[in-house]
């Protein structure tokens, strides 16, 4: 239909990637974006992304593989259509992104390098030196900034997103905002609106993410009546550098390297690293786990981490937790060698040199594998159907979300350097179907009667003369939101504890009754960042709630949620009948849990709380499994598990990857 | 805090900033006191300061506006004037400012271009330039057609030094061919006709060193080279690459430390024989 419209917000990896493949199809994009989209936090991945390639290919991984690490990484809660499609499309979106320029690793003979990241066994990670993420996004924002020149895309930078537009019928028809620098307010009238406004780390206080991922965007969808699918999944980096701004990551590889973490062995010991001799050092990680030492799996070392200095009060600072990473045993040259750039981060931010000095480093909030419900439309070969308008909908007619805020691709826990590939893909894959929903739709946002996108923008209006004009109510919006990421910090990370919970979910609607009453110290008319934070904050509580009243309602443990009441423990008989049995048992009690608990949390917003449903999460194509890493006598229950599903589905199938003819398609 | 005691930094510091309430206005200092803690970078000086909105002597102050977002020095956002230097504010760290000067910090915005509020330009015009050199691979589509021309690792390591440009622009701000531009809006103008009318007068100013680093990138893709000669006619064109008196600071302000007289040097070249070609064309 001639004249309509899409409204992207966002443009990091995902809303570029749908900016561009729109712009391609001939559809006029408005792409809006609190920073330039060039300053997007994407920028800020280092590590790589993952597909399944021709070197890893010729070593019997394949798409299926990278599928099947996907779901078990992610402890099976993710619904398979989708991330089948995104794992077979992923080869193709390497190629795509060669093709752009990014300037990725090379091996001697010109092609792509690969490493290995965290959970699976293939070297499937290309990379672009310690930037990937950077380098990706500019390859798009340079297409992006082609068809801008082509008058396709027109970018609204410094504009904050306030809310989607819906009609009487409930059909979302575009959207109010704010411009950051003039304070104008207005309506976007668009036909589609899609939400790839990224992770809401800021609800945590400090995180790895930037400072512009505050979730607003997606509170304020929330709030209009989107759903918020799986919230209390965010997944926690082990080793981040803590900073009184931010929480730095420190990658994986200095543990891969040889880096070994300790604590001094006396509580609150003041002497220097170097002058703590080796019988007084608690190489915790290596004597609690001799077999993985500092290699234990990521969720493994956050939770040490953390128990050694919140339970055993052995961190490294009196007033800050932290422990050492320490290389110093290492030789200089080797350490530059293998670990120059992610060395000079430390020094640049600390400017500590840790070829000489221990790092401090502790877990940090990372990612959030919860966002928006969106829906998916499932094709005969298990994956999605390409171009159906339910794909990545939010169930809103005309509102869809992609990237790091929708909650499709990763499960419980998300797999590193995977979240690069689902923002390209959702946003590269979204277009078409948008396409489809706006040629399906009933009117355009040009038929609207005005005093729709009026009333939309004079209620935002109004809302933001009285924040302006409200009595000082005395509370500092900076303050409470320290008291806010703090709360969340303790409450909803690493460790759950169900009163803790319940405790957290009481202060936070304290907070959020509070951060009604606050006093703005700024009532300038241009670049009033201090309202826009305050309009921010209040909407951070819609989703803090969500994600502790997620991680409340579920007992058990499964990815990145851990709760110790219902960890299942590993057996502990030597005896081997015995060992069997308790094997056989702890199946049951794994598919008891399974039954009860392998359902995606669906929230809804009243108002004032989340209500959570609960939804069964299609595993269709790789039926659930127990992840036993590190487990005590893992062994004995993989074999128990294997000769039950045997004896279940006849001849094989024990529950690990299966290529059948009729799941995968044949690739020529 | 025995280390920045140690370092002699007293437990509190003084923090000068440049403000201007609104585009166009003028400028005045304020002082801000500031609780020293270990590890603070400029951007935790501003977070205790927008926290605290009082000056120095106690007077309650609006927050100072300031541009940022990585804090880890990869997204460009945070650069401002630290101590006369044209720097990102997160990467700029306390301790190491006050062994410069002691006991101060000075903060104002970027010079050469346009203030909207404290700290915060306007830096369009260094976006623009990206438009103008067409910096950009012009790929058929983005159809599944197939991994991009294959490149050896010298290639890499070349390309990618220079795709690190986060478009800060502090090599703008330190050059001294760079001059500032700001228009103001006509009372009639529509903020359309305002942008384009800036659209305009910047298309005709000069590049800037990071533009024409990006031609560099480009022009030696294996696919890019397809515009190469427009790229380097624009670099021929007013405000192109004539404009650079080669006076080399923007070379040394570059933060990421990008060889921008080398790329300088080799698009000069490029210009020449671009030259002969166009002469030879007639
Ligand atoms: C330190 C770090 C390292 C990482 N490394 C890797 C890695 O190696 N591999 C990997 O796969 N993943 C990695 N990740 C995860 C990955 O970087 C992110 O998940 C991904 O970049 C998110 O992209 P996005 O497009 O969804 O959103 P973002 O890049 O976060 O972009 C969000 C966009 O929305 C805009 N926006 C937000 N709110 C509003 C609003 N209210 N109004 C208007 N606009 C708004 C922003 O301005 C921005 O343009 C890493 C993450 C971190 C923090
Ligand atoms: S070398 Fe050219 S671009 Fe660089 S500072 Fe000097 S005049 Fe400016
Ligand atoms: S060349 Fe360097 S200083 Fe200039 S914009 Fe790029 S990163 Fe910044
Ligand atoms: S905040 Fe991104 S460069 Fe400083």
């Amino acid at each position: 239909m001639a004249n309509q419209r899409v409204l992207v917000i966002g443009g990091g990896l995902a809303g570029l990637a749908a900016a561009m493949k729109l712009a391609e199809l001939g559809t006029p994009v408005d792409l809006m974006s609190l920073t330039p989209v060039k300053r997007s936090h994407s920028v800020c991945a280092q590590g790589g992304i993952n597909s399944c390639n021709d070197q890893t290919r010729q070593l019997g991984d394949s798409e299926w593989k990278h599928l099947d690490d996907t779901v078990y990484g992610g402890d099976f809660l993710q619904h398979q259509p989708p991330v089948k499609e995104m794992a077979y499309a992923a080869p193709k979106i390497i190629d795509l992104m060669d093709r752009l320029g990014v300037t990725f690793n090379r091996t001697q003979e010109g092609f792509l390098d690969h490493r290995r990241f965290g959970g699976t066994l293939y070297k499937r990670t290309a990379f672009a030196g310690a930037t990937t993420g950077q380098q990706l996004l500019y390859a798009l924002d340079e297409q992006v900034r082609r068809y801008e020149a082509d008058g396709l895309i027109n970018k609204y930078e410094y504009w904050d997103f306030l809310s989607p537009i819906r009609d009487d019928a409930g059909v979302c028809r575009g959207a109010v905002a704010q411009n950051l620098m003039t304070m104008e307010i207005r309506s976007f009238a668009a036909d589609v609106v899609i939400v790839a406004s990224g992770g809401p780390g800021l609800v945590y206080g400090r995180s790895t993410m930037s400072m512009v991922c505050t979730g607003s965007a997606v509170s304020r969808c929330f709030q209009q009546g989107a759903k918020y699918g799986n919230g209390e999944f965010i997944q926690v980096h082990p080793t981040a550098i803590p900073g009184a701004d931010k929480l730095r990551l420190m990658s994986e590889s200095a543990r891969g390297e040889g880096g070994r973490v300790w604590v001094p062995r006396k509580p609150n010991d003041s002497r220097a690293p170097q002058d703590i001799p080796t019988a007084e050092r608690y190489y915790f990680l290596e004597e609690r786990y001799p077999e993985y030492g500092n290699l234990v799996p990521r969720d493994i070392a956050t939770r040490e981490i953390f128990d050694i200095c919140v339970n055993d009060g052995l961190s490294v600072e009196a007033d800050r937790q932290c422990v050492y990473l320490d290389l110093t045993h290492i030789p200089r040259a080797e350490l530059d060698r293998k670990l120059g750039g992610i060395l000079e981060i430390y020094e640049k931010f600390q400017g500590v040199d840790p070829r000489d000095f221990p790092m401090k480093i502790f877990p940090a909030v990372h990612y959030s594998m919860g966002g928006l419900w969106v829906d998916y439309q499932k094709s005969a070969e298990g994956g999605l159907e390409a171009g159906s308008p339910r794909n990545q909908s939010t169930g809103i007619p005309g509102l869809y979300a992609i990237g790091e805020c929708d909650y499709q691709y990763h499960g419980g826990n998300r797999l590193g350097a995977n979240s690069l590939l689902s923002c390209i893909f959702s946003g590269l894959f979204v277009a078409p179907c948008v396409q489809s929903a706006m040629e399906a739709q009933q009117g355009s946002a040009a038929d609207q009667p005005a005093s729709l996108y009026e009333n939309a923008r004079q209620d935002k209006q109004s809302e933001h003369d009285a924040l302006l004009n409200q009595a000082a109510g005395g509370e500092n919006p900076y303050l409470l939101h320290q008291e806010l990421g703090a709360l969340m910090t303790r409450a909803a990370t690493v460790v759950r504890r169900n009163d803790q919970l319940t405790e957290a979910y009481e202060k936070l609607g304290e907070l959020a009754e509070r951060s009604r009453n606050c006093s703005l110290s700024d009532s300038g008319a241009w670049t009033n960042q201090n309202v826009v934070f305050t309009k921010a904050l209040k909407d951070m509580f819609p989703i803090a709630k969500s994600i502790v009243r997620g991680a409340l309602n579920r007992d058990e443990c499964r990815g990145a949620h851990y709760k110790p009441e219902f960890a299942f423990s590993g057996l502990e008989s030597e005896e081997p009948a015995e060992r069997h049995h308790q094997a056989e048992a702890w199946c049951d009690r794994f598919e008891k849990n399974t039954e009860k608990w392998l359902k995606s949390s669906v929230a809804s917003w009243d108002g004032e709380n989340p209500q959570i449903a609960y939804e069964e999460v299609d595993t269709s194509l790789i039926p659930p499994r127990p992840r036993l890493y590190g487990l005590v006598g893992g062994e004995v229950i993989e074999q128990v598990w294997a000769e039950r599903m045997a004896r279940r589905h006849g001849e094989s199938g024990n529950g690990a990857p299966q290529e059948s003819s009729q799941a995968a398609p044949s690739t020529t | 805090m025995s280390d920045h005691a140690a370092n002699g930094h007293s437990d509190s510091f003084e923090v000068r900033i440049l403000r201007q309430d609104a585009p166009g206005e003028s400028s005045y200092w304020e002082r801000h006191r500031v609780e020293h803690e270990p590890d603070m970078n400029v951007i935790s000086v501003m977070q205790r300061v927008a926290a605290r909105a009082q000056s120095a002597d106690g007077k309650p102050v609006a927050p100072v506006a300031w541009d940022c977002n990585c804090l880890e020095e990869v997204c460009g956002a945070c650069t401002m004037v630290i101590n006369g230097q044209a720097r990102q504010a997160c990467t700029a760290l306390v301790d190491k400012l006050l062994d410069e000067q002691p006991a101060e910090i000075e903060l104002q915005p970027m010079q050469k271009f346009p203030v909207l509020r404290d700290l915060v330009v306007d830096r369009s015009r260094l976006f623009r330039a990206l438009t103008r050199v067409k910096g950009w691979v012009p790929v058929d589509g983005s159809y599944d057609l197939g991994p991009g021309p294959r490149q050896s690792r010298t290639e890499q390591e070349v390309a990618y030094p220079l795709s690190q440009c986060m478009s800060c622009g502090c090599c703008l701000d330190a050059c001294p061919q760079y001059t500032k531009i700001e228009l103001t809006p006509g009372v009639d103008e529509s903020a359309a006709d305002f942008a384009a009318r800036q659209e305009q007068t910047h298309d005709s100013a000069f590049l800037g060193a990071h533009a024409i680093s990006q031609t560099v990138l480009f022009n030696s893709h294996p696919t890019g080279k397809v515009n190469a000669g427009e790229r380097l006619d624009v670099l021929m064109d007013e405000g192109g690459l004539q404009i650079c008196g080669n006076a080399q600071n923007c070379v040394a302000v570059c933060p990421k430390e990008i060889p921008l007289t080398t790329s300088i040097a080799r698009a000069g070249r490029a210009t020449t024989f671009r030259l002969l070609e166009r002469w030879f064309e007639k």
